[in-house]
């Protein structure tokens, strides 16, 4: 049976801006699915963004946005949480967004865990303002700032969500795009900050760049690369060399911020 | 007994041609007309939706 997105999405906003082939429209329906399937209320989920193509997101949903300065979207949403603890929040973002310029606001995030999700779409790029790099175009790779070869090694976004403190961390790609949903979802129920990172493509500045003809071979690429976190385990390291592990990552319970927090007002007005 | 062919609805306002659907339908349903997305064979649908699933664009719907 097909899905209904229509009824969480803002009428009369499509067609989106994104490019034809872009990754951050199946991103955006797996949002979607996930919410359906937890049965979030619109009126009690805040979906905070920065700036750049995959923070154009929440403008299309019917929920309570925030679209912000770009790379805050870490700190507005910690704002909103503080304010209303039982509000749903999902942060949404690009790489550049969330791990250049709002790196800090991420990894305090992470390190606070604090009760929100931040999906973080992986292009390697900064896709909007005209294909520079960013922390995560891997070595070699050109852009328009790197006309002749990426000489910075890239971030991976998991190991830093866990280094610096994420609670649940989670990766997928857009071309598995039935697990989007069940990774989101998951992330949503896990009391404190969960990470989903999703590996995303951008056929316009990242991909006629570096040599991909296609969308469709920039989409292969994603199913070649990624190995499911069962299946990575009986790998050997040189199996893995190139691979991108897939799946929930790390998952942990720890004490959430909020509810810390009520603790030291609590305190305060004995 | 006859067997019951899905519907597949292609929103010809939202396509906007990247090939997606039309390549990784593993049964070849669909096809390019033109710019946008079009059904060729829906006796050959399984109802697998990755097709709905992947279209970047909001842009096909299928109702089995």
């Amino acid at each position: 049976m097909s899905f209904d997105y229509d009824k969480y999405i803002r009428p009369g906003k499509l067609p989106h801006i994104w490019c034809p082939g872009c990754g951050h429209g199946i991103v955006m329906k797996g949002l979607i699915r996930a919410i359906d399937t937890l049965g979030l209320e619109k009126n009690n989920t805040a979906i905070v963004s920065g700036i750049g193509c995959a923070s154009r997101l929440p403008g299309y949903l019917d929920f309570c946005t925030l679209h912000t300065a770009h790379g805050r979207a870490a700190a507005f949403a910690t704002g909103v949480k503080m304010a209303k603890p039982e509000m749903n929040v999902i942060l949404v973002g690009g790489d550049g967004d969330g791990t250049a310029i709002g790196g800090n606001h991420f990894i305090h995030a992470c390190r606070r865990n604090i009760n929100m999700t931040y999906i973080i779409m992986n292009n390697n790029i900064y896709g909007m303002t005209g294909g520079q790099f960013s922390p995560c175009t891997p070595t070699g790779a050109k852009a328009s700032t790197t006309p002749y070869g990426n000489p910075d090694p890239a971030f991976d976004v998991a190991k830093l969500a866990i280094g610096a403190g994420a609670t649940f961390v989670a990766r997928g790609t857009a071309y598995h795009a039935t697990q989007i949903d069940k990774l989101i979802a998951e992330a949503i129920q896990h009391k404190g900050f969960s990470v989903v990172e999703i590996l995303d493509d951008c056929p316009t500045t990242y991909g006629r760049r570096n040599k991909y003809k296609s969308v469709i071979e920039m989409m292969n690429r994603l199913k070649d690369v990624a190995v499911p976190v069962k299946a990575a385990e009986k790998m050997t390291p040189e199996q893995l060399e190139g691979k991108i592990i897939t799946g929930v990552l790390y998952k942990e319970e720890k004490p959430e911020y909020t509810t810390e927090y009520a603790k030291v007002i609590e305190r305060a007005q004995k | 007994m006859e067997k019951k062919l899905p519907t597949i609805e292609i929103i010809e306002k939202y396509c906007k041609g990247c090939h997606i659907c039309v390549e990784f339908c593993p049964t070849k349903v669909l096809e390019m007309k033109g710019f946008v997305a079009s059904v060729k064979n829906l006796e050959a649908c399984i109802k697998c939706m990755q097709c709905e699933l992947r279209c970047p664009d909001f842009a096909i719907k299928v109702t089995a």
